[in-house]
């Protein structure tokens, strides 16, 4: 074990609030580097602009979900210590947001599935008791509704597109659907965080999300997989082996070389 | 496959209310919207729009250059349509 | 900034059939072309002009873009590295935008008439040639740094010129280009500045990075005036405004004070201040290297051309999906 302070390790926050806020940033940080992966090989052109932006997008809601935290309950001597040096298990991003880029079939239905989760998540934070996290929501809201207007046309355009476009796509919800359950789950930790005044009860939206996501999807000619076992666990930091590789590149540098200056 | 279906999309950015759309470049895209999404990403990083245009390429009309000459040039010695053309006298203010 | 080849069949046709009653461009088209260039007109998409000088542009402008594009690859490779979140965020901006630049040089070379499905596949089969700097590693995150500061400083000292190149689409590319890349050598900068004065183990990260890369970025500028096969022409028809000799001479000039300010150390035993020039005097540049990473595809050449076929064959599914979409709702619309 590290005793080092620029090493945070298995910590996770003490108050609900800070842990709540912490999820919100594991979430942008993990996907924003799931797609940063993509920068330089994405199928064209003009969507490796796109998955770059929506990247840095969401790296940079992750940062100032950080800062937040920081300024909660003081984890680590600063945002990057605390983003980059945890244990794989005291990650609390959901287990959607680590899933790879298997093909941008993949790619395109977790940012669907993500983003418009994502939406509700952060309306519910408009009205928080917290103003910073309030006007972090806001101003994050008008990505993510780009975000969602990218993500749709292309579930759109490959789901309707060729059979083997559509393929791709159903593979894809067969993989993604069962990680959908965890994005509207009220566990203890969201139920005292909502108690507080953090955010409204966005979870009851559940119903109302499935039914606009099934329809998007019948349009896109794909239909989601019945009975599906719901797969939790990453909020609570039961990740899937999936971050660990994530982690290997993401923590490289701090881990290698720790309290120096970059 | 070749991307040729993808067609060409000439690109028109409005900086801010109150100026004019000017033309900024071209984008690939297999359909309108898929247009405007690209050309939002490829040309205002910086934020340097407030509106797009978005055209087909084919759908633009332009002049030839070879009959620039018939077409331009008769302006060139109409100087009486600059005011530069025309002398006011001393002391004569705001004309 | 550009448009693409405006051409009506109409003139197509008609330039074409210009271009085969010339069958030999002969003295007297050639001679108005460049008394053109010489009065300082600047060419346009739709204006005739000679083969050569298309050839030239088209050439040149998708070498160009073929650099933008595979540049993002050595840099890619810190991207899921990066120390911190804002250097993660610069890293990230600044490969968007050369994917950007690749685009906008495309676009200005489609305007003569190429299109991009045809250069990258030149690309792809090894055809067209792109930077030769992009096929080396980079082993440390110092590297970041150092292609800013060099790669990039060298770029932008070959671009700044290119502003005033006599086609149009190309100067007008350059300009939006040169804008947006101002940040990149200055974060380059900042990252070796940060080096510099950290630990000694950061120090020298630094250090060493420079020694690899420094010869490499001289090279950019292109083999010696002598050497140098197209220089001449390009000078005449504007497209190039200073030699490639003057060009590395510049970035020398500029970059040594840099690298003295940080207290890194140039690679070159022979590099003086030379009172009387009032330039930097330097050694001897091994132009066997350069040839050979021509030739044969440099360090990671190979790797750099695999991962661009790979991203270029996932994109068929997709481009095909796409189509195959756009079409449905067409027919839907028409029906």
């Amino acid at each position: 074990m590290n005793s080092s302070p620029n090493f945070i390790g298995a910590m996770i926050p003490a108050k609900p609030e800070t842990n709540f806020v912490l999820r919100c940033a594991d979430n942008a940080m993990i996907l924003g580097q799931r797609l940063s992966e993509m920068c330089g090989h994405a199928p064209e052109l003009e969507l490796d602009l796109a998955l770059t932006n929506i990247s840095l997008d969401l790296i940079g809601q992750a940062g100032l979900l950080y800062d937040h935290v920081q300024t909660l309950e003081k984890l680590a001597p600063n945002a990057d210590v605390l983003a980059l040096t945890r244990d794989q298990n005291a990650y609390l991003n959901c287990l959607l947001v680590a899933q790879p880029n298997v093909d941008f079939a993949h790619i395109v239905l977790r940012q669907y599935l993500f983003s418009t989760f994502q939406k509700r998540q952060y309306e519910a934070l408009l009205s928080s008791s917290d103003e910073t996290l309030a006007a972090i929501a806001e101003k994050s809201l008008k990505e993510i509704a780009y975000h969602i207007r990218f993500a749709k046309d292309w579930v759109l355009r490959l789901g309707d597109g060729t059979e083997d476009s559509h393929e791709r796509m159903a593979d894809a919800l067969d993989c993604l659907w069962r990680y959908s359950g965890e994005l509207f789950e009220k566990d203890s930790v969201l139920a005292a965080a909502i108690d507080a005044g953090l955010l409204t009860d966005f979870t009851d939206k559940y119903e109302a999300w499935q039914i606009e996501v099934v329809a998007l999807l019948a349009e896109a000619t794909l239909t989601p997989p019945d009975d599906t076992h719901m797969l939790k666990g990453g909020y609570q930091g039961h990740q899937e082996d999936h971050l660990g590789h994530i982690l290997t590149d993401m923590q490289y540098m701090q881990l290698k070389y720790p309290s120096l200056q970059w | 496959m070749q991307s040729d279906n993808w067609f060409l999309y000439e690109v028109f950015i409005r900086s801010k209310n109150g100026m004019a759309h000017k033309h900024a470049g071209s984008v690939h895209a297999q359909d309108a919207e898929t247009a405007i999404l690209s050309a939002r990403d490829l040309y205002t990083r910086r934020g340097e729009a407030s509106s797009l245009w978005i055209i087909r390429s084919k759908d633009i009309i332009a002049s030839d250059p070879a009959e620039s000459g018939e077409l331009y040039d008769p302006a060139d010695d109409k100087i009486y349509r600059h005011p530069t053309f025309y002398s006011v006298p001393d002391g004569v203010k705001n004309m | 900034m550009y448009s693409t080849d405006l051409r009506t069949d109409a003139e197509k046709r008609r330039a074409q059939k210009a271009d085969a009653k010339r069958s030999v461009e002969d003295a007297a088209f050639l001679d108005a072309f460049q008394a053109r260039i010489d009065a300082g007109d600047i060419i346009e998409a739709k204006d005739i002009m000679p083969e050569g000088y298309r050839k030239t542009l088209v050439r040149q402008i998708s070498q160009h873009a073929h650099s933008e594009i595979v540049g993002m690859l050595p840099e890619g490779n810190w991207v899921t590295r990066a120390p911190t979140l804002r250097r993660k965020l610069i890293l990230l901006a600044k490969i968007q935008d050369e994917a950007g630049h690749g685009l906008y040089l495309y676009s200005a070379a489609e305007t003569l008439g190429r299109s991009r499905d045809d250069m990258v596949a030149d690309l792809l089969s090894g055809k067209a040639k792109y930077s030769t700097i992009f096929t080396y590693p980079t082993p440390t995150w110092a590297d970041m740094g150092t292609i800013g500061w060099l790669v990039d400083g060298a770029a932008i000292t070959n671009q700044i010129p290119l502003c005033r190149c006599s086609f149009g689409p190309y100067a007008r590319a350059m300009v939006r280009v040169c804008k947006e890349e101002s940040f990149h050598q200055r974060q380059g900068y900042e990252i070796v500045t940060t080096l510099a004065q950290g630990t000694p183990e950061q120090k020298q990260m630094a250090q060493e990075s420079l020694d690899r890369i420094w010869w490499p970025s001289l090279m950019m500028f292109g083999p010696p005036d002598g050497a140098s096969a197209h220089s001449s022409q390009n000078m005449k028809w504007k497209i190039k405004r200073h030699s490639n000799d003057e060009l590395r001479q510049r970035f020398i000039d500029t970059t040594v004070p840099q690298a003295e300010f940080l207290g890194l150390k140039i690679p070159d035993p022979d590099l003086k201040w030379n009172e009387e020039r009032g330039r930097y005097d330097f050694g001897d540049i091994d132009w066997s290297e350069m040839w050979a990473v021509i030739k044969g595809g440099g360090i990671c050449g190979k790797a750099r051309i695999r991962a661009r076929k790979a991203a270029h064959k996932e994109g068929e599914w997709v481009r095909a999906a796409a189509a195959a979409y756009a079409q449905k709702r067409n027919s839907e619309k028409a029906a």
